[in-house]
């Protein structure tokens, strides 16, 4: 474990965003922010627009947080596309069978307590560690 | 109004996930690296976001109903069945693999860096290849019932 000095503040005030956007999303619309959710909705038939808008404005914000701090965009240099490609898929498809992701299991349905979710992010945080030690012990953290 | 404040919450989300790391992807890995040089950095991340949503949710849920909608959307779904486990933990696979989960990816579509576009390439035809393979499957369990 290696630490600088304040290195958790950047990511509290990331999360903290993150957490006022959900709350955003609820008080106003009633909508979880569960970012899996809202785009697979775009993809596979129910395009109702507040998904764009919430889409479109994450997009928007990624190019505005690009144009000021391209640095928080740096990518991995030991992934592969072929095994990025791979990646992409999983995700697709196990968030649409688990219900949900990051945002809507990890930071909105832990945030009412919901044992779905927190079995669900138990399940991805498990797998995902696993996943890291694999990459690591078996192909020298390059795949 | 209804829908600035819908494009606000995109806005929101995805300045907090680029300051927080959560759009670089050897942080992730570093984050669910627990048995090697652990980077503990997004433990933070979601500390914050969880404490602020539990802590607003108490207040929100007390209203009669939300501001632009008739009612609040919640799961009520308290089982735990196979899916959502199996689904999870391949969901989980996929985050190890590339470092990076859906939002982050979103957001980080307008780089256009190549990963990105393959990754979310694929994750939508995840998604679509879901969808697709339930429906057929709803309509055979259907058909032989019906």
């Amino acid at each position: 474990m290696h630490t600088e000095p304040g290195f958790w503040i950047w990511p509290l005030i990331g999360g903290a965003l993150i957490g006022g956007s959900a709350a955003l999303m609820m008080a106003l619309h009633g909508r979880i922010a569960g970012i899996s959710g809202i785009v697979s909705g775009l993809i596979t038939g129910d395009r109702a627009l507040w998904r764009s808008l919430f889409v479109g404005g994450l997009i928007v914000g990624g190019l505005a947080m690009y144009l000021l701090q391209p640095t928080s965009f740096t990518l991995a240099a030991d992934r592969s596309l072929g095994a990025t490609a791979l990646a992409g898929l999983l995700v697709g498809l196990g968030t649409r069978l688990g219900n949900g992701c990051t945002s809507g299991h990890g930071v909105c349905g832990i945030a009412r307590l919901s044992p779905r979710s927190i079995v669900a992010t138990i399940t991805f945080m498990a797998t995902g560690a696993l996943t890291v030690v694999v990459v690591r012990s078996f192909f020298g953290g390059r795949i | 109004m209804k829908s600035l404040s819908l494009f606000a919450a995109g806005l929101m989300f995805a300045a907090g996930l680029a300051l927080s790391g959560m759009t670089q992807p050897a942080k992730v890995i570093g984050f669910l690296d627990f048995f090697g040089a652990w980077d503990p950095a997004l433990i933070f991340v979601m500390v914050g976001a969880i404490a602020v949503n539990f802590v607003a949710l108490r207040f929100i849920l007390r209203q009669p109903k939300p501001v632009f909608a008739a009612s609040f959307g919640i799961p009520t779904r308290r089982d735990l069945d196979p899916r959502l486990i199996g689904g999870s933990a391949i969901f989980g696979v996929g985050w190890g693999l590339a470092g990076f989960c859906p939002g982050p990816a979103l957001t980080s579509l307008p780089t256009l860096a190549t990963p990105i576009l393959v990754f979310v390439g694929f994750m939508l035809a995840g998604m679509a290849l879901f969808d697709l393979v339930e429906h057929a499957r709803i309509r055979r369990t259907s058909t032989s019932h019906g």
